[in-house]
């Protein structure tokens, strides 16, 4: 599949040190270099995983290229395998995935436990390509899998008084080691507003790079709201809750000065240990600047008008 | 041990001591520093630099445990690696993560008390190693001793530093601290039980 792309190379893309382009050529081959120079993105061949049937949204991929599939994989915050980002990569290969369920309960007119299949069945997968910014100052670029949160929660039918969704990841400490210790309040729990859930680009993503999620990346089922700091889109999801009252989120309730409820991607509000103004892509040399909703200020900036987004970070 | 075998092992140590700055140079040219290679190199040279500021504490009490004195002679080279990794580490966020925004640098030093005390201990260690050869020595003459007391002035910035960095996880900085806590421990209990004699001489009259 090639995909053609406007050519979106900036100075910095072109300034950085010629040894560390050639420590990426080294990696992935002349080739694909010189397709990404060109403005064409190189056909994504298989990494192993199952294919996945899906439909490219073109208008939903931003133009930046894409994060190696090699760095998706195996540099992640998934404290549920260990606190350290090569952990999760090395030992979330014996979390069973198959059988899985959700929960969904709370406001909603059809609560119950649903089949993986069964949840998925009625909504037809497309790849959206998002920017991923973690709020350690880091970011990728991710052609996720998945469907629009939106079209399930319309399917569950919550009820006026829902004005939260919150998530709940898999707890189980038996095949997530990093469980075992008390290193965050298990198990890791995250939530949207609703209108921030039903916002079209909050993807429930089952897959990436064409094929279903590794399971460090969050498998079988996980969220992306890519205008928030990473820890926002929880992995693995087991349950999804509606309720009236804003949910007690897991980073938040670890340290409620560091990490906010909302957790919108702000170059202007600083974590109390760094600054957020810049971030760097994983891949890249030079540091970008970060930008106002991770660049998606146009679509979701409205969702918080009127808010004091230094109070509600 | 004579003066021979003594260069000797000064000699190994100085190459192992070494060992971590090539290795991680080699890591970063052959990409082994996983997706993230400019992070990972700032907290590879911070660890390495609390690793050496303890082992150079530990030196101290080793000799007054096993009564050997070549641990001593070893102090004043395991303390200039630890400001060797030390200033390493300072330079990979200068540059990888700051970009030599001096005025942003300027503005973390003072905002971030993680970054503070960082600095902090890596100034008394600078001073340290300044003052580390056998002519400062003897131009500071009584004064030296003190000056170089404030090692654990620097240990406890160091233990601090890390511990305002993690973001959830306190198993190392524990670790270190609980070390860094009995090296210091270790100082105060030989002042309290033997106050004005000489630690040399405390350990060969025990052994
Ligand atoms: C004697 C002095 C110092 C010691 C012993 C020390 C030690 C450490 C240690 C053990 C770490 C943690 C590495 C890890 O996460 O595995 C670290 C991280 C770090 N240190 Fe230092 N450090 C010192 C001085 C400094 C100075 C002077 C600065 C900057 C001005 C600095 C900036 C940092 C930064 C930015 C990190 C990484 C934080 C992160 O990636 O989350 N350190 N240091």
């Amino acid at each position: 599949m090639l995909i053609r792309r406007k050519p979106d190379l900036t100075e910095a893309d072109v300034t950085d040190p010629a040894w560390y382009a050639r420590r990426r050529e080294f990696l992935q081959g002349t080739a694909a270099l010189l397709l990404t120079a060109g403005g064409l993105r190189p056909a994504r061949a298989g990494h192993g995983g199952r294919r996945l049937d899906f439909r490219p949204r073109p208008d939903l991929a931003v133009p930046d290229a894409l994060t190696d599939y090699t760095d998706v994989t195996t540099y992640n915050n998934f404290y549920e395998f260990g606190t350290d980002k090569a952990s999760p990569a090395e030992l979330a290969g014996r979390l069973t995935t198959d059988p899985w369920s959700v929960t969904v309960d709370g406001e909603v007119a059809r609560p119950g436990t649903y089949a993986l299949e069964d949840l998925l069945k009625p909504h037809p997968l497309e790849e959206r390509i998002y920017r991923l910014r973690c709020v350690e100052r880091w970011s990728m670029v991710i052609p996720w899998i998945g469907f629009p949160l939106a079209d399930l929660i319309t399917r569950v039918e919550p009820t006026s008084r829902a004005k939260y969704v919150a998530f709940t990841t898999l707890y189980r400490p038996e095949e997530m080691p990093g469980q075992r210790r008390h290193v965050l309040d298990w198990p890791y729990v995250e939530g949207l507003r609703m209108d921030e859930a039903m916002h079209p680009l909050t993807l429930l993503a089952v897959g990436l790079y064409g094929e279903v999620l590794p399971n460090q990346n969050g498998a079988p089922l996980r969220l992306v709201v890519p205008w928030k700091y990473g820890f926002k889109s929880i992995k693995s999801i087991v349950r999804i809750h509606f309720s009236e009252r804003q949910p007690m989120t897991t980073w938040h309730k670890a340290a409620p000065h560091e990490y906010g409820f909302y957790a919108n991607v702000n170059p202007e509000v600083d974590h109390p240990r760094w600054s957020q103004k810049r971030e760097r892509r994983i891949g890249e040399f030079r540091k970008r600047k970060t930008l106002p909703f991770n660049g998606y200020a146009e679509q979701v900036a409205h969702l918080y008008a009127g808010m004091d987004l230094r109070r509600f970070f | 041990m004579d003066a021979e075998r003594m260069a000797r092992l000064r000699l190994l140590v100085f190459v192992a001591a070494l060992a971590p700055a090539l290795w991680l140079a080699w890591a970063l040219f052959a990409d082994r520093l996983g997706a993230n290679p400019f992070e990972a190199l700032t907290r590879r040279s911070g660890e390495w630099t609390l690793r050496f500021l303890l082992l150079t504490l530990l030196m101290t009490p080793l000799r007054d445990w096993t009564g050997w004195r070549w641990p001593v002679r070893l102090r004043r080279m395991l303390g200039l690696y630890a400001f060797f990794y030390g200033t390493l580490h300072l330079f990979t966020w200068l540059w990888f993560d700051q970009f030599f925004d001096w005025p942003a640098i300027v503005e973390e030093i003072v905002k971030r008390p993680f970054i503070t005390a960082g600095m902090g201990a890596l100034l008394i260690l600078l001073a340290l190693a300044a003052t580390s050869t056998r002519g400062m020595m003897r131009r500071l003459g009584r004064r030296w001793k003190p000056l170089h007391r404030m090692v654990y002035v620097a240990v406890l910035l160091a233990v601090l530093h890390h511990f305002w960095l993690v973001k959830a996880d306190l198993l190392w900085p524990t670790i270190y601290a609980v070390i860094a806590g009995a090296l210091l421990g270790h100082r105060l209990w030989r002042r309290v039980r033997r106050p004005g004699r000489l630690p040399a001489a405390t350990a060969l009259s025990r052994s």
